[in-house]
């Protein structure tokens, strides 16, 4: 009987040896993989194990961890609330973070390879200090004064957004989207509470949690215009020259006619560019749209921005939350040729026409800038958690250039007359040189129509201190005008307190 | 008894039984592992409180030295009674036992509030309570050793012991749910807040009885009478013990939901009727009852479901927990991410989360300690059980009569049997079923169980390494078949 106990044996030495196989496969070569599992609560108490460092935007902390009694030892915390909740985004205990949370969540929990310095230290002496800080660009005041302004708008629209921009740099100063939400309940260490929080915002018809002004695209009605004036004065078109207009105009193939906002705008055949601008004539402009065909003005949005689907706003070059792209869609038939009813309305901002806010303040941005477009970011340095040693400074850069100096500069005069003289009135401020468009774009047939303007304000040198998008979905009349105010009081707000670089 | 220590003056007829080569009983080398392991289990209770309660108490050192207290009370029994035992049994089961007992006092510590934690009581909660179940079964197990001082006798009983593990097997399946199950599986007989899990002293009692049979009936069971592929079939009317036990083992696992069990019966079963007969056809056959049974329960599950859907269920979920990772592939993602969490070194003792996992002081107890000890302690206790499964066979080895060599190395195999099938289990590499680890499971029934076996292996380990002429020693005489017949075939008739 010996022979077949030595077999037995040999058996049983062949399943051990499955077994420190399949140990070996599951916490040598899978432990990574199970260790960060979305399904392993470890990570969410491992997390909590050090102080997430702060997000903070002119010297005030918008995202603090506070030491609780609990088993996760950390509370995230927004003492902004609502206001900076889509900036931010939130780091729930189960689920994944969003906004900025989400995008430097390495710095601020610590475990950026920027601090390895840092935890190396902390093996040394065993403590645990906490994760960096991230330092926004945000203007306070610009970013309360757009929260509160556009939450209290006249026109009674509940959804918009707005986001405000420092031409130079392409810093943010204020990105707003309204409804918002309170961030603080979602961060619950009482999981049950989060998840109700969540669900209930979830559920809510005006979508609180989307962040409107880098996701939501919309037609941008005569915003769009800008761009086509651009395409036009790039093709032999000055501001002075006339181009033809009327009170209604029909495309050769469509039966559709375009017609002005109101009878006493450009009634006349012909009209300035400059004019067709401050009046905003859309007679004229989608005149001029089927003159210059598809190709130039998809090409001239192009170059402003439009249809760029990996643009993010965070750290500059290093991801952030990302932006919808912008589209001009279709303008052409079937057979590939241009389609004059489709070029017509697009010229207008509408059709197939889609631009997110964010894109509206980069083209007044670039108009102010003379022409260079500043890549955008929210986060202007990253500081150690000891706080005395700067990570990552911005170091601001052109994103590209879609219109020469000379253009800009015109681009610029004819903004400020539609300021000045025309559609924009409401967003002048005393002391600086201001410019914009307004825009009135049908959102659906048997709904009101959103209300947008973009604008920037130039000091008294032509210095570019702020370039502005203010959007109010479904505002109906009134609504560009409106946005037009609000766009004046942010501007106002940023040239007061211009948030970091 | 107490002069068979005295060292053998003539090394007995040759070198083939290891036991005999070297009769020296080995009891000081017993006693300083046994020192040992108790350090490892004081070490591995104060780690776990500098880990959990970030200070050491004064009284660490107390579960560890009532712990060793306990298995110093078995040594000597070993010491009077078994002499000549395996002396690597008992320190290997002691740190195994010990380690659990850690591990339990440990979830004990995690489970109280923060502020209660560091005078909780040494002997409160599931640590505790696995304390004196150690102590319980430790005296049981003395108690075997000292009743049964010819591992042979228990032989007369084999009748009697087959019929009570027949009865235990089915207790839990015949007796209604709410009595037996226990977690989707019909294991346990509940009486209040007592419960018992009978199959654990079931397999102790069939195996038993099986190496009687087996004995008796072997040179029946090695006629061959086909050959087939270079391989002896045996004839058609012999299989019918071995399709009796198949068809058993198929009935639990229908109507018990455990296919664990029933691996592990008819492992048990096939293994000693390989022992006994040194067929390899007996194998073969066992292999495709086996898994032929289990795809024919799998199909059925899923075209039937009824009393198969629970084995369909946890085929589907083993071939991907994480389809449904918080329902029903719930257990099994959490004992992998608690296993890969861990890693090579493990998050140390205490420095885990074991709480997150379902059923740790349980079924997961090795994937909780594997959190906090990580690859290399986990390998560190398969190469214990591999060692105490080793010795067990070495000790059917080296005794010289065919009942010992067939209950010794069946209750080995049975022994890695069911920890292949729980630590195969728990980390994916068969489907899930609801066994105890050896000595680390919260639970009476299983130590019991598994200390009864080790007393077994140490009766069987002292008959065999006892020297056959020791001065005034027991000569012992093999009551089985003659000598000459263990390692020669059985004359074969061919058609």
């Amino acid at each position: 009987m010996n022979a077949p106990l030595r077999r037995v044996g040999v058996v049983v030495i062949v399943l051990f040896g499955l077994l420190f196989a399949n140990l070996n496969w599951i916490q040598a070569y899978k432990a990574d993989e199970y260790r960060t599992s979305d399904y392993n609560g470890r990570v969410q108490v491992a997390k909590y194990d050090r102080k997430r460092g702060n997000i903070e935007a002119g010297g005030t902390a918008l995202a603090v961890s506070k030491e609780t009694d609990g088993e996760l030892k950390y509370l995230r915390t927004y003492p902004g609330g609502a206001k900076y909740a889509h900036v931010l985004g939130y780091e729930p205990v189960n689920g994944a973070a969003t906004g900025l949370e989400r995008a430097e969540n390495d710095f601020l929990a610590g475990t950026s390879d920027q601090l390895i310095v840092n935890r190396l230290r902390d093996m040394v002496t065993g403590d645990t200090t906490a994760g960096g800080n991230v330092l926004l660009t945000l203007s306070k005041r610009a970013q309360d004064t757009a929260y509160d302004e556009l939450r209290g708008n006249n026109v009674g629209a509940t959804k918009g957004a707005a986001i405000a921009l420092d031409p130079a740099t392409g810093a943010v100063q204020a990105l707003v989207s309204i409804p918002s939400f309170d961030p603080n309940p979602l961060a619950s260490h009482d999981t049950d509470e989060a998840t109700a929080a969540y669900n209930r915002l979830e559920q809510e018809a005006g979508r609180p949690l989307r962040n409107r002004a880098l996701g939501e695209v919309l037609p941008p009605g005569s915003t769009f215009k800008i761009v086509v004036a651009a395409a036009a004065l790039e093709n032999g078109i000055t501001k002075e020259t006339n181009i033809p207009a009327g009170s209604s105009y029909t495309p050769p193939t469509s039966g559709e006619p375009i017609r002005n906002a109101a009878p006493s705008i450009c009634p006349e055949s012909q009209v300035t560019l400059m004019n067709a601008v401050t009046e905003s004539c859309n007679t004229g402009f989608a005149k001029l749209g089927v003159q210059l065909g598809p190709d130039v003005l998809k090409e001239k949005a192009r170059q402003f921005g439009f249809e760029q689907e990996d643009l993010t706003v965070g750290r500059l070059g290093e991801g952030g939350l990302s932006v919808a792209a912008s589209r001009t869609g279709s303008m052409e038939n079937p057979d590939g040729g241009p389609d004059p009813a489709a070029l017509a309305q697009s010229s207008i901002g509408q059709r197939d026409v889609r631009m997110t806010p964010l894109q509206g303040a980069m083209i007044a941005a670039a108009v102010a800038n003379g022409g260079s477009q500043m890549r955008p970011y929210l986060v202007r340095q990253l500081l150690a958690p000891d706080r005395t040693t700067v990570y990552d400074t911005a170091n601001p850069r052109e994103l590209r250039r879609p219109v020469s100096n000379q253009v800009a500069a015109d681009l610029r005069d004819m903004m400020v007359s539609a300021v000045e003289n025309g559609t924009g009135r409401n967003a002048r401020i005393n002391g600086y040189t201001v410019g914009g468009k307004t825009g009135t774009a049908q959102s659906a047939p048997d709904r009101p129509d959103h209300g947008w303007f973009i604008g920037f304000a130039l000091d008294s040198e032509g210095k570019p201190v702020s370039a502005v998008c203010v959007v109010l979905e479904e505002a109906g009349s009134g609504g560009s005008a409106e946005a037009a105010r609000i766009a004046g009081q942010i501007m106002r707000a940023a040239i007061a307190e211009p948030g970091g670089r | 008894m107490t002069a068979a220590a005295t060292p053998a003056s003539s090394p007995a007829t040759a070198g083939e039984r290891p036991g005999v080569r070297m009769a020296r009983s080995r009891r000081n080398a017993e006693l300083s592992l046994l020192l040992l392991a108790m350090a490892l289990v004081a070490a591995y209770g104060a780690m776990v409180e500098a880990n959990v309660l970030d200070t050491v108490t004064p009284g660490f050192w107390v579960p560890a030295a009532t712990l060793t207290a306990v298995f110093l009370g078995m040594h000597l029994v070993i010491r009077f009674l078994a002499p000549f035992a395996d002396p690597a049994l008992l320190p290997a089961v002691a740190l195994l036992n010990g380690l659990g007992v850690g591990f339990l006092r440990r979830l004990d510590l995690a489970n109280a509030a923060p502020e209660e934690r560091a005078d909780l009581a040494i002997f409160a909660g599931t640590g505790g309570r696995q304390l004196a179940w150690t102590l319980i079964s430790v005296v049981l197990a003395g108690g075997l050793l000292a009743l049964m001082r010819d591992h042979r006798s228990i032989s007369r009983y084999a009748y009697t012991l087959g019929l009570a593990g027949i009865v235990l097997v089915m207790l839990p399946a015949v007796l209604p749910a709410s009595i037996s199950e226990i977690n989707g599986a019909k294991l346990w007989v509940r009486i209040g807040s007592f419960s018992i899990q009978p199959g654990e002293f079931a397999k102790l009692a069939l195996l038993v009885f099986f190496a009687y049979y087996l004995v008796r009936k072997r040179e029946v069971l090695s006629l061959a009478s086909h050959r087939f592929l270079g391989i002896d079939f045996p004839r058609g009317r012999d299989l019918g013990p071995v399709l009796v036990v198949w068809v058993i083992s198929l009935l639990v696992l229908v109507f018990e939901k455990d296919l664990g069990t029933s691996l592990l019966y008819f492992g048990m079963f096939v293994a000693t009727v390989y022992i006994a007969t040194e067929r390899v056809s007996w194998l073969l056959i066992g292999l495709v009852l086996f898994f032929g049974g289990a795809y024919l329960a799998y199909v059925l599950g899923e075209a039937v479901g009824g009393p198969f859907a629970n084995f369909y269920l946890r085929a589907q979920i083993w071939l991907d927990p994480f389809a449904q990772p918080y329902d029903d592939g719930y257990q099994l993602v959490q004992g992998l991410l608690a296993l890969g969490s861990g890693g090579l070194f493990g998050a140390g003792p205490g420095g885990g989360q074991p709480l997150m996992l379902p059923e740790v002081q349980n079924d997961f107890i090795f994937a909780g300690i594997g959190e906090e000890i990580g690859l290399f302690g986990l390998s560190a206790l398969l190469v214990i059980y591999l060692l105490i499964v080793e010795r067990g066979l070495r000790a059917a080895l080296a005794v010289r009569d065919s009942f010992g060599k067939l209950l010794a190395g069946g209750l080995a195999f049975t022994l890695a049997l069911q920890v292949f099938v729980i630590v195969g289990g728990i980390s994916k590499l068969i489907p899930l079923t609801g066994q105890t680890t050896p000595f680390l499971s919260a639970g009476g029934s299983s130590l019991m169980a598994n200390w009864l076996l080790i007393a077994v292996l140490l009766r069987v380990s002292d008959a065999g390494r006892r020297p056959v002429d020791g001065a005034g020693g027991k000569v012992t005489r093999p009551s089985g078949p003659p000598e000459q017949l263990h390692g020669a075939p059985t004359e074969v008739i061919k058609p």
